[in-house]
């Protein structure tokens, strides 16, 4: 079928703002949107401009805005956003973070919350044998928590993102959730003064927006709001 | 920019980030990607990675490195796989103490899985020898190492496409590479440099690799004189979903699934009577498109993208969902059907490169058949050759050898990096890669790279693909010749320096044409059949001519074949049977 995309460009070199531009594309519907933009890329316009690996879902490169939705362009089909021939798909950047170009975004702030909650085991204690065993109820625990790819949908979903920008954001607290949740870390405390602040948690006012466009089926929401419990539950104790 | 460093290295997969973790703790280091890190190759991987830990059945370190070079054909360095398998262990470890979330046993330690060609005692029946974290255990590997990474605050240059690689006779003085964001060209000089930039599935057209995977590493490196090792043994995976090659993980046939023809017919049952439908890959791949061939396709046409099914249906959605939730999820999404009430149908795809730039156990390059070394430049991961995988690599032998060789080459560094001088490099060094992106974007018109590519990746599938044959390849041969021709008059669309992805995939272009001419070569040369590589006009192994790893030198427009020995010093080869 012919659809027409409808993408956002932007040169920083040459263009005062974002505009849009269309092409034609013969597509088949059980393609990719992905398969549709590299037919512009290699035989139409070699100058649109976007990020792309893994082609399945996996890598989180080219999360983009479809149809005014956050996710990959690999993982939605093109008869997923179009009911007919000659339909237009509407494609435009991510949210809240600056265009660089085309769908090209700059992921530094996106990262930099990310960094800020220390993603990484903490544990300093030697392990006394030689793996830390874990039951199975424990590793599932965190289990949907670790299939985060970063690719941001999420941030761009977010309602809160356009009131507060410092706010770190729904992947940043999904993945701190991660290890606060896994039997094996020791990380709580580092971890608290990112997480119980007014820039950390608490902004989640439980949209589901991020819940809804995470192209990886975390439960985003979910794991904040238990996020948000475990502060309550150290707070309350140590009151107590 | 010019840029100082004791060490670079190039590529954020498993092995440059293992390679990474270690050289930055004793040497001045620094990460080029021209992805960002966590968006690299390694994070697709699925299955497992193998260690014989005995966590829940009987296994020995000594039987992986047997199964390792059975199914490499005797084409593997028995010394190098006898590495590979003792330090499995303790890098298994390593990744789970530094938090990696593997799926546990019942009694709380790493679980473990079959997986195609890993046996119990020397070939008597599978093992579990795979440990995993349900079909996610690549992307599991890449975020930790990345975590540990960051932790460790080591430094990188993300989006930064390396483009050419300075050598001084023997000695490695740096690399040179283009900045996405600002389309400068950057030199970065260095006592060592290490490449890691994964495998380059890209020169066909049906694959399981990602865009990115377009051999930079090898193909910068051959163009700098330095040889590449067995090119002509590439892995067919055998179970790629029809017409998109998006891999399912040989894990599906690991917790049970079956390989049927359109009589319904368990025709592994045929071929590999011991091990069914875990015979190693190029077994498995041959015998489905024999019977594709035969007429025992889902369709029945014998045509080439006819297909088979695997089917899962006897897993359970139990099972599915708790060990292969991605694959349940990638039927779903493409294919429009649950695995557990539907078979999946499947082609093999192009998946794995055997051969790459040759290397020693300590990922040293070596430059010919006497040894000779390039001090200072080293290599590991898919884009090296050590080789442990010979002509055929196993399931999870890859991600393991990733962090085993990663990490040995990254002490190594940190050990070279004491003794070696600073290097001088002049601003000239940058010159060969600036001609060639000012040719690329001098503003004239001429074709754009989008048929080139097209024309290569069918070409190669269709005449260098699972079976092969001297007139095939010869045509191949010519055909990419004809295809570097036209290279030299293509130009960019894009003519702005900020984000100029047009560039930077010309660029590749040209590292796919150089590898896949590279492959074609080596493959029509080798009159045998061994592992991966299968010709009609040469049926058998052939241990008298061919037991013997080619050098493959590109210098201009020939590619010249040169030969080495194989260790063979543990186990002599023997005919391969499952
Ligand atoms: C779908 C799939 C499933 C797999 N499953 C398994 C499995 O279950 N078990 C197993 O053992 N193996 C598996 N493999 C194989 C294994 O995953 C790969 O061989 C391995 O991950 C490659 O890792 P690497 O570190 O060598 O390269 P990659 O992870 O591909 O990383 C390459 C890096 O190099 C960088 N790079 C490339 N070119 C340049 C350049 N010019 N300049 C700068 N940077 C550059 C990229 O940005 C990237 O960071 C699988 C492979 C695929 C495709
Ligand atoms: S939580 Fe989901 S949507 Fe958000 S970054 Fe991770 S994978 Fe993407
Ligand atoms: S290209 Fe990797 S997630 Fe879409």
């Amino acid at each position: 079928m012919k659809i027409i995309l409808k993408i956002q460009r932007y040169n920083p070199e040459s263009d005062p703002a974002p505009y849009f531009q269309e092409y034609s594309v013969e597509a088949n519907p059980n393609e990719r949107l992905l398969d549709a933009l590299m037919q512009v890329k290699r035989f139409q316009d070699g100058s649109l401009a976007f990020r792309k690996s893994c082609a399945h879902g996996v890598c989180g490169s080219d999360a983009m805005r479809i149809n005014g939705k956050d996710g990959l362009a690999c993982k939605t089909l093109v008869k997923d956003v179009v009911k007919q021939d000659g339909d237009t798909v509407t494609v435009e950047p991510l949210r809240y973070l600056p265009v660089q170009r085309d769908l090209i975004v700059d992921q530094k702030d996106f990262f930099e919350k990310y960094r800020a909650v220390q993603p990484f085991l903490i544990n300093d204690e030697p392990v006394a044998e030689k793996e830390r065993p874990q039951s199975q109820e424990e590793r599932m625990a965190f289990d949907d928590a670790t299939n985060c790819i970063l690719c941001a949908s999420c941030y761009s979903a977010c309602p809160v993102m356009a009131e507060n920008p410092a706010f770190i954001g729904p992947a940043a607290i999904a993945q701190a959730f991660r290890f606060l949740a896994d039997t094996r870390d020791r990380g709580f405390e580092s971890r608290l003064p990112v997480l119980d602040h007014p820039d950390g948690v608490w902004p989640c006012q439980n949209h589901f927006k991020c819940t809804q466009a995470c192209p990886r089926s975390i439960l985003v929401t979910k794991r904040i709001n238990q996020t948000k419990k475990m502060i309550e539950k150290h707070r309350a104790e140590g009151k107590a | 920019m010019y840029h100082h460093y004791d060490a670079i290295i190039v590529g954020s997969g498993g092995a440059g980030l293992y390679a990474a973790l270690e050289a930055s703790q004793r040497a001045k280091t620094a990460v080029l990607s021209k992805l960002y890190p966590i968006r690299s190759h390694t994070g697709a991987a699925q299955g497992g990675i193998s260690a014989a830990l005995g966590n829940v059945e009987e296994d020995k370190p000594e039987w992986h490195a047997f199964d390792t070079i059975k199914g490499g054909d005797y084409l593997v360095d028995q010394q190098a796989a006898k590495i590979l398998a003792e330090e499995a262990i303790q890098a298994v470890y390593d990744l789970e103490n530094r938090g990696l979330p593997f799926n546990r046993t019942p009694a709380g330690r790493i679980d473990q899985r079959r997986f195609g060609g890993h046996t119990r005692n020397f070939g008597e029946g599978p093992v579990r020898r795979a440990c995993y974290a349900a079909d996610r255990t690549g992307h599991m590997i890449l975020q930790t190492l990345y975590q540990q990474c960051i932790k460790n605050k080591v430094a990188f240059f993300d989006e930064f496409q390396v483009v050419d690689l300075i050598l001084d006779g023997t000695t490695c003085k740096g690399l040179v590479a283009v900045e996405l964001a600002t389309g400068e060209l950057h030199i970065f000089a260095a006592k060592a440099v290490l490449f890691a930039t994964g495998g380059f599935g890209r020169i066909f057209k049906i694959t399981s690799n990602a865009y990115a995977n377009t051999g930079d590493g090898p193909a910068v490196c051959a163009r700098r004189g330095i040889p590449l090792e067995d090119m002509e043994f590439y892995q067919f995976h055998p179970t790629g979903i029809m017409g998109l090659g998006i891999l399912i993980s040989e894990a599906v046939r690991g917790e049970g699934g079956i390989l049927r023809n359109r009589d319904g017919e368990r025709f592994m049952a045929r071929y590999t009577p011991t091990l069914l439908d875990l015979a190693p890959r190029d077994i498995v791949a041959r015998s489905i498109m024999t019977e594709v061939r035969a007429g025992k396709g889902i369709r029945g046409d014998r045509k080439i993208d006819d297909y088979v099914y695997l089917d899962a249906t006897g897993l359970g959605k139990a099972t599915l969902m708790s060990k292969l939730p991605d694959i349940t999820s990638f039927c779903k999404t493409y294919l429009g059907i649950d695995p557990a009430d539907s078979p999946i149908p499947v082609l093999p795809t192009a998946h794995y490169a055997m051969g790459g730039i040759p290397t020693d156990v300590h990922g040293r390059v070596v430059l010919d058949d006497k040894g000779t070394l390039v001090n200072g430049l080293y290599a590991a991961g898919e884009c090296a050759c050590v080789s442990v995988h010979g002509a055929n690599r196993l399931g999870t032998n890859s991600l393991l050898d990733l962090v085993v060789f990663g990490r040995r080459a990254g002490r190594h560094i940190g050990d070279y990096v004491k003794q070696a001088d600073p290097p001088q490099v002049p601003t000239s060094a940058a010159d060969p890669a600036r001609a060639w992106i000012g040719r690329l974007t001098d503003g004239q018109t001429g074709p754009h790279g989008g048929h080139i590519m097209e024309e290569m990746q069918t070409g190669m599938m269709e005449k260098v693909g699972i079976y092969r044959n001297a007139k095939e390849m010869q045509a191949a041969i010519d055909q990419v010749q004809a295809l570097r021709r036209r290279y030299q008059s293509v130009r960019v669309q894009d003519r702005s320096k900020p984000f100029n992805t047009d560039l930077l995939e010309l660029i590749e272009l040209r590292n796919l044409l150089d590898l896949a001419l590279i492959t074609a070569v080596s493959a029509l040369n080798r009159q045998e059949s061994r592992g991966a590589h299968s010709r009609e006009d040469f049926p058998g192994r052939d241990d008298t001519q061919w037991l013997k790893h080619t050098l493959a030198y590109l210098e201009g427009d020939k590619v010249r074949l040169d030969y080495k020995a194989v260790d063979t010093s543990i186990w002599p080869p023997k005919p391969r049977t499952y």
